[in-house]
Parts: C-alpha cells; sequence; structure tokens
C-alpha cells in the first residue's frame, strides 16, 4: 500500500454529550480516493468534518485524538484550524456557490476571503475551471453569477473553489447526492482525474458510486469504523460480517 | 363543484351497498352545500379584512379632497418653490422646502445613529452570540421599541439637549441634534432587529463553504454572509428611514416649531410632522387656508414614507424569493 498522507488515530467525536465517533484510526493513502460508506448517522460526515477541523465550527461539537497530514497533528493546540482549513479543501452536500458572486468571483473566493490576490487571476481562474472540467461550459460567461448554473456545474464550480486554493487533500461530503445521474457521472469522472493529483477522501451513499471511484472503502457503522481495505475486497470478499450484510444490501 | 359530473356519477352501477361503513351514505354529501355557520364566519372574516382596507382608502380620500382644496388657493409653484413656510403669520409663505429640510435633517442624524449601531448589534446577534445571549438580549432589544417615543422626546429635551449644551456652548434649547440623537436611539431596535433576521436566514452552508475554503470568521461574515443579506439590509434601513420621516412627538417636543431651512443641527427646526402638531392642536378654524395646509403636508409625507415603503417591501420579496 501507498504511504499515508493522513493518519487519524484514536479520533473521538461528539455532538453535546452524544458520541458520533468513537476510537478511529485510519489511514489516508497519498494521492488515492477512499471512500466512507455506511448508513445515516453512522458518523461518515462527521468522520470526514474532523480531518479538516470543520466538525468543531457545529455549536457544542468537539473532537479528539490525532488525525496527521504529513506527519504534523491537525489537533496539536498549537495548529491554526482557519489555516488548516486551505490544505485540505471541502467540496459539500449542495452546492453552495456564493450568490453575490459571478463564476470567476467564486473560483477566486478563497484567496479574496484571505485577503489575497493571485499573481495570475485570469491564469488560476482557468486552471481551476479546467482541471474541475467546467471550462468549455462557462469560458464564455465567466462574470456570470455562479448560481446561475445548473446544479451540477454549480457542483463543479464548488470543486473548482477547492482546487484554486491547491490544497493537499480534498474532502467531498457526499457530493452527488443532490445531483442528477448525467451530472454524477460527470463529477464522477472528475474525481477519477483528479485523483492523479490529489488525495480525496469522498463519503458516499451510493456503493456503487464507491465502487466506481475508490481505491480504498471504509465501512463505518454506528460511529465505529468496521473495516477499511481495498474496494475490490470490502465489496467482493469483506472480513466483516456487518460489512457483507451491508454491501450486499441485508440492512441499511 | 361541477354539475355535469354529477350526473355522470348518479348513472354508476351501485357496488358498495352492502359496505359496513355505509359508503353508500357518504358518496350523498359530497353534492352538500357548505354549511352556513362556514358561510356566515366566512362573510364575517371578508367584512374585518375589507374594513381596514376601507378606512384606508377613506383615509387617502380625505387627504385628497383638502389637498386638492390647498392647491386650489395656494399655487403648485410657491409651494415646490418658495424657501418659506409662514402659513400662521401674517405675511404667509407657503414654501414646504423648510419643513422636507428640517425632517431630512433629523432623519439623516437618526440614521447615523442608528444604522452603524442596528447593523453592528445585528451581526453580533446573528454571527458571534452564544444561543442563551441571543435568546436574552432580542427581546430586550425589541422592548427598547416599545417605549413610548413621547419619553424619548422629553428625554431628548431635559437630558441629551443640557448634557450636549456643555459640550457645544452654542446649541439652542430646541435644536435639531438632539432630537436626530434620539430618534436614533429609537430607530435602532428595528434595523437591527429586521437586519437581524436577514442575517440570520442567510444559508449556514455559505458559512461553512467560506470557513472550509480557510477563511476567518469576521471575513466569512464580511465578505459573504453581509453581502447575501444585502437586500434585507436594505429593506431594514428604508424602514428606518420611514420610521424617522414619520416620527412626530420626539420632533415636536425637542426640535422646536420653527420652519428654518438650514443645514445647522444646533439651531431648531420643524419637521413636517412637528408642523402637523402644531396646527393641529391650536385653534385654527377648520376651512380656512391654516387648515388646509396640514393636508398639503400630510399628502407630503404619505408620498414620501409610500415610495419608501414600497422600496422596501420591494427587497423584501426579493429576500422572501431567495433571489437576493
Amino acid at each position: 500500500m501507498v504511504e499515508p498522507r493522513m493518519k487519524v488515530q484514536g479520533l473521538k467525536a461528539w455532538f453535546g454529550s452524544s458520541i458520533a465517533l468513537r476510537d478511529i484510526d485510519l489511514d489516508i493513502a497519498d494521492k488515492q480516493v477512499t471512500a466512507i460508506i455506511g448508513p445515516s448517522g453512522c458518523g461518515k460526515s462527521t468522520f470526514v468534518r474532523c480531518l479538516n477541523r470543520m466538525h468543531e465550527v457545529t455549536p457544542n461539537a468537539r473532537a479528539e485524538g490525532k488525525v496527521l497530514l504529513d506527519g504534523k497533528d491537525i489537533y496539536d493546540p498549537a495548529v491554526n484550524p482557519v489555516a488548516l482549513r486551505r490544505y485540505v479543501g471541502m467540496v459539500f452536500q449542495k452546492p453552495n456557490p456564493f450568490p453575490t458572486m459571478s463564476i470567476r468571483e467564486n473560483v477566486l473566493a478563497g484567496l479574496t476571503l484571505l485577503g489575497t490576490r493571485a499573481k495570475d487571476e485570469s491564469g488560476l481562474v482557468e486552471r481551476s475551471l479546467r482541471q474541475a472540467a467546467l471550462w468549455e461550459e462557462v469560458r464564455g460567461g465567466l462574470d456570470r453569477p455562479g448560481v446561475s448554473l445548473s446544479g451540477g456545474q454549480q457542483q463543479r464550480l464548488c470543486i473548482a473553489r477547492a482546487l484554486a486554493m491547491e490544497p493537499e487533500v480534498l474532502l467531498m461530503d457526499e457530493p452527488c447526492s443532490a445531483l442528477d445521474p448525467i451530472a454524477t457521472a460527470k463529477v464522477e469522472e472528475l474525481i477519477l482525474e483528479l485523483r492523479r493529483r490529489y488525495t480525496i477522501v469522498i463519503v458516499t451513499h451510493n456503493m456503487q458510486q464507491a465502487q466506481r471511484v475508490a481505491d480504498t472503502t471504509a465501512f463505518f457503522y454506528m460511529g465505529s469504523l468496521v473495516e477499511h481495505a481495498a474496494t475490490t475486497k470490502i465489496f467482493g470478499n469483506p472480513t466483516e460480517r456487518r460489512t457483507a450484510d451491508y454491501v450486499s444490501g441485508r440492512f441499511g | 363543484m361541477s354539475t355535469e359530473g354529477a350526473s355522470s356519477y348518479g348513472d354508476l352501477p351501485a357496488v358498495a351497498t352492502d359496505s359496513p361503513v355505509g359508503a353508500r351514505n357518504s358518496m350523498d354529501r359530497l353534492y352538500a352545500p357548505p354549511a352556513l355557520s362556514e358561510r356566515l364566519i366566512r362573510a364575517f372574516l371578508m367584512f374585518c379584512a375589507a374594513l381596514s382596507i376601507g378606512t384606508t382608502l377613506g383615509i387617502i380620500g380625505v387627504l385628497f379632497e383638502e389637498t386638492r382644496a390647498f392647491f386650489a388657493q395656494v399655487p403648485f409653484s410657491s409651494f415646490f418653490g418658495d424657501t418659506q413656510w409662514t402659513p400662521l403669520f401674517a405675511e404667509k409663505h407657503f414654501g414646504i422646502w423648510p419643513l422636507v429640510g428640517g425632517t431630512m435633517l433629523t432623519t439623516l442624524i437618526a440614521m447615523a445613529v442608528a444604522l452603524p449601531f442596528g447593523l453592528t448589534a445585528a451581526i453580533y446577534l446573528s454571527e458571534f452570540a452564544s444561543a442563551t445571549v441571543r435568546k436574552w438580549l432580542k427581546p430586550a432589544l425589541e422592548i427598547l421599541a416599545g417605549v413610548p417615543t413621547v419619553v424619548y422626546g422629553y428625554f431628548a429635551l431635559t437630558m441629551v439637549t443640557p448634557l450636549l449644551q456643555t459640550l457645544l456652548p452654542d446649541l439652542a434649547a430646541f435644536n435639531v441634534l438632539s432630537a436626530g440623537l434620539m430618534m436614533g436611539i429609537m430607530i435602532l431596535p428595528v434595523i437591527a432587529s429586521l437586519s437581524e433576521d436577514a442575517i440570520f436566514a442567510v444559508p449556514s452552508s455559505l458559512r461553512e463553504g467560506a470557513l472550509a475554503l480557510g477563511a476567518t470568521k469576521l471575513s466569512t461574515v464580511f465578505r459573504v454572509v453581509l453581502p447575501s443579506a444585502f437586500s434585507g439590509i436594505g429593506a431594514a434601513t428604508i424602514l428606518g428611514v420611514s420610521r424617522a420621516i414619520g416620527e412626530t412627538m420626539i420632533v415636536a417636543i425637542a426640535a422646536g416649531q420653527q420652519a428654518r431651512l438650514s443645514l445647522d443641527p444646533r439651531e431648531g427646526m420643524q419637521t413636517m410632522t412637528a408642523y402637523i402638531v402644531q396646527v393641529s392642536m391650536g385653534d385654527t378654524p377648520t376651512g380656512t387656508i391654516e387648515f388646509h395646509t396640514i393636508f398639503a403636508v400630510g399628502m407630503m409625507l404619505f408620498c414620501m414614507t409610500m415610495v419608501l415603503n414600497l422600496i422596501a417591501q420591494h427587497l423584501r420579496g426579493r429576500v422572501l424569493k431567495g433571489s437576493l
């Protein structure tokens, strides 16, 4: 197996007094796609939100344990979570382009929000949109509002916005759950393209999607990690009984 | 509903004659008219709704009629062209601008207080305050909006003006400055509360999107949340301006009764509302030109606040539709 880019060790997370993640240990391989599957409420989203410390943004939510990114613990008290999020990008379930910004401004939003500017803005916009497979569709109207695009295009715009920050790791929390099958296929194609440059963690409800895009798959159940292995093994010959039951559709 | 439907259903063969729940009997009720009580209640509700519309139309009608009577005696050109307003003096002038100017100046001062403080309070309440603080502070703010304006008025006259006079010795006893400041404090809760609604309504997915890009909280608020709430904040501001223009007691008590066209807030000035109070409370006989002036001024006031309210309504409509 490839040397892990992120190592999660003994990660626990809570919402108020209810526990959402119990002692997760998981390695995330460099420049591979790691899929997180499991039934609703199993902690998949909470898990990825702990990887860029977005979990703690929710009132009363907290997390404990170690998450190493290139050997550095992101939960070290000296780490600034705001700065961390530049290195670990995130794409959400529902496309959330900024409604007051144009397509171009949305792509540059990460820099604008930091109060800086790129040296070559047009270059960065084009590069990010090309990487997100959106360039050809929008090149003629970069000044149109981001929200004027279709749902699938909006989601790719959000991916472009995350890529413009040149993150080390890209987290995707059910990025296709609000999209139709054609838009989903485009985003999946894009994920396969992006894995050559980025380390990707994708949460998905869709087991076919995990099989199509992921190198390894982790099965979460009731806040615990049940099994993490090569995607072919998880879906073909899982070690755990619960994994086998879930992937074969016997529950969940 | 449709009577053609009724006859064709009547030809249907009876199926459920032995149904235990009596389905055949209940089918007859398909054609029963609404109960009388229901129709009476509906009529009563409609009457209540029509009452408020009727009252409004009646007031506008009277306003129009009396304004017409005013302009039959005073030409438009002197109403909008003259720079003096002295209908109660021997030498009468009917230029509306001193009253409009007084109104505008107090409104400007009020907004200079209410907008920055109200907006800051709204941002704090929506984005930074904990749920507990929010729960207590917002109703407290709304209580401030419930203080009778006459209290603000004599507070301006007996507290704020003497206090300001220690700083500004030239300040007149009746002045626009303290009336405007007090009016700003009166409007602050309106701006804060409405803006807070608008800011709070910005979807949290936008905040999360910005934070996930590595934005600080402050930058998220100022570059993503506030621009997205712009329409709502604009509506709150305009409603605040509209309240300020229509506010009467504070200016009638603290700003004086001299219609003066000036930009100096240390002087006393009369606003449109304060003039109407002065004439209404005096012994002006009905039907005289002095009496008719208050309708012309009222019409002016009505037009200004109506335009502002329409703009605010339009902006709020955009917020509700989510098109920003």
